[in-house]
């Protein structure tokens, strides 16, 4: 008990640094929410166009929900690029905290950050389209699915958070390419059944594609988290999977580093 | 062969208490993509140091100096040999190691949008140290090197290059490491803040007891500060020995002027006006 709050407290060192960095850098997050209200408003526009309440409120849900997962992922795998950039890793890898401890701070923060960022999202959007009908919506159900697909993506966000700690230059960047093939075979603008075999194959290992299922089940439909097991489960075992796979890999990436010599570079 | 006037000592508790620091014949090799061999980077470094001992390590660019700090501090793994702190392996109780040891290099890393209270508060909370007590603890540090509340609280971006360092020295020492390691901490500073930080070391061992290694190309620092002196060349220690007693190495054996300066030539066989026309270090490929 006294380690896990003891490792509690000291992830509490990333969340308030990342806090840090976010009010410093706050013309910058403006200007990122900006940009993210801008890309959602876009994407629901085509529902709007379309004259079709339902395609209006599912690409809403896709547009706000994918911003809310890649938030979540964005933090936690531009953890390593920023302190890269900085020139501190080092000093954060010489500390006395296990590797796990700097993980569950950095996705902490990132959750919470995304929750934010996210709601102002959805009160623009709300506010812009006052003709959507919300009245059988089942609030718990969405933000069930989202807290359970966060766990997914936080492993995933570690795994990720390997490339630019092995490839200087272009491993942030790189975390895009893994993005944006989730958004593909996700199912986040359109139905999975659209996707060729093979791809539909992949959607089934995405938890982007089960968070989907949920929150539009729930907000659309109004269905209850009781009744949506068959999107639940495979979210809690990539969960339980990912995240130690997640700590695991990483771990083995910074022993790597460190016999390489990687962790020196700066820039 | 390693010239000593000191006694080998590599064992921890080979004079009955347990050492600082000991490095017992230490190997890393790098692998080079257009190179077919590895370069030896470090080869067969041994050194002991005492609690509150002051120890210099000089060699030119890329001998090894930087590489020898990062195994010290566990950032790189060791190929073969052992390092132990205060009696603790590093590899096997890393996490131990890690509480008892701080570094400052060269280049004064930081978060340069936050200021030095929000970038000390970080690594005070990595350290385990409660936030109140920290800030405390900061502030005292930082004005003790001439950085008053005021300047604490703005973003390090508009700080000098010699007040940066300031700040990287009291981010290790808010730690209280007993074991410090400077990595060229003074270089590129300007004479003033060059020796306050020179004022610095001295007060630390002084009042604190730490013990630190300090990596160095300015001879007259390594003079003042250090009781005994290594020099790297290639990768190798090539000789380890007091200031006085290098100073007297190089006079009796070799027929040369007794000073660092003919110390550092003989043993890297190279001037010191060669070292300075290189630009980086280059011990670790990248």
């Amino acid at each position: 008990m006294t380690v896990l709050s003891h490792e509690m407290k000291t992830s509490f060192a990333f969340i308030e640094r990342n806090f840090y960095l976010t009010r410093r850098y706050w013309g910058w997050e403006l200007a990122f929410l900006v940009y993210s209200v801008a890309g959602a408003l876009s994407i629901s526009l085509i529902g709007a166009q379309a004259g079709d309440p339902r395609l209006l409120l599912s690409l809403m849900i896709g547009a706000i929900f994918w911003n809310y997962l890649s938030v979540v992922f964005s933090w936690i795998a531009e953890t390593i690029a920023v302190e890269r950039w900085e020139g501190t890793l080092e000093y954060t890898m010489m500390a006395p905290i296990r590797r796990s401890t700097q993980l569950l701070g950095s996705t902490a923060y990132a959750i919470v950050y995304g929750l934010v960022h996210t709601a102002v999202i959805l009160v623009v959007l709300i506010l812009f389209f006052p003709q959507l009908d919300l009245a059988r919506a089942n609030p718990l159900t969405a933000v069930a699915f989202v807290l359970l697909g966060s766990f997914s993506f936080v492993g995933i966000g570690m795994i990720a958070a390997i490339l630019p700690l092995l490839y200087v230059e272009r491993g942030a960047q790189m975390t895009f390419v893994l993005q944006s093939c989730l958004l593909l075979v996700s199912g986040v603008y359109y139905s999975i059944s659209i996707l060729p075999p093979w791809m539909q194959v992949l959607s089934h290992i995405s938890p982007a594609t089960y968070v989907l299922d949920g929150v539009r089940a729930g907000l659309i439909e109004g269905v209850p988290i009781t009744e949506l097991g068959g999107d639940i489960w495979p979210l809690l075992v990539m969960g339980a999977t990912l995240i130690p796979l997640g700590v695991w890999a990483f771990g083995r990436a910074e022993r790597y580093a460190k016999r390489t010599g990687k962790l020196k570079r700066v820039g | 062969m390693t010239a000593t006037l000191s006694p080998q000592l590599n064992d921890t508790t080979a004079i009955g208490r347990v050492a600082a620091l000991v490095v017992d014949h230490a190997v890393k090799r790098f692998n080079v993509a257009d190179k077919r061999r590895p370069v030896m980077a470090i080869d067969d470094v041994s050194m002991r140091l005492e609690r509150g001992e002051i120890y210099g390590i000089l060699g030119s660019n890329g001998s090894g100096k930087s590489t020898l700090i990062r195994l010290i501090c566990g950032l790189l793994t060791l190929d073969a040999g052992r390092v132990e702190i205060f009696g603790h392996d590093l590899v096997r109780e890393e996490l131990t190691v890690k509480r008892l040891i701080n570094r400052v290099s060269v280049d004064a890393a930081f978060f340069k949008k936050l200021s030095p209270l929000e970038n000390l508060s970080f690594a005070a909370r990595l350290y385990g140290l409660e936030a109140g007590p920290a800030r405390s603890a900061t502030l005292e540090i930082l004005a003790r090197l001439g950085i008053s509340a005021r300047r604490a609280d703005r973003p390090i971006e508009q700080m000098s290059r010699g007040m940066q360092q300031k700040v990287a020295i009291a981010r290790a020492l808010l730690t209280s490491p007993s074991l410090l390691l400077l990595d060229e901490p003074t270089t590129g500073l300007d004479p003033r803040s060059k020796l306050d930080v020179q004022a610095f070391i001295e007060e630390l061992r002084v009042e604190h007891g730490a013990t630190i290694v300090l990596t160095t190309h300015d001879l007259a620092e390594a003079d003042r500060l250090c009781d005994r002196i290594s020099i790297l060349n290639d990768g190798r220690k090539v000789v380890e020995s007091t200031p006085i007693g290098l100073k007297l190495l190089v006079a009796e054996r070799y027929d040369q002027p007794a000073t660092l300066e003919a110390a550092f030539m003989t043993y890297t066989g190279r001037s010191l006006d060669d070292d300075h026309e290189e630009t980086e270090e280059t011990d670790e490929p990248n």
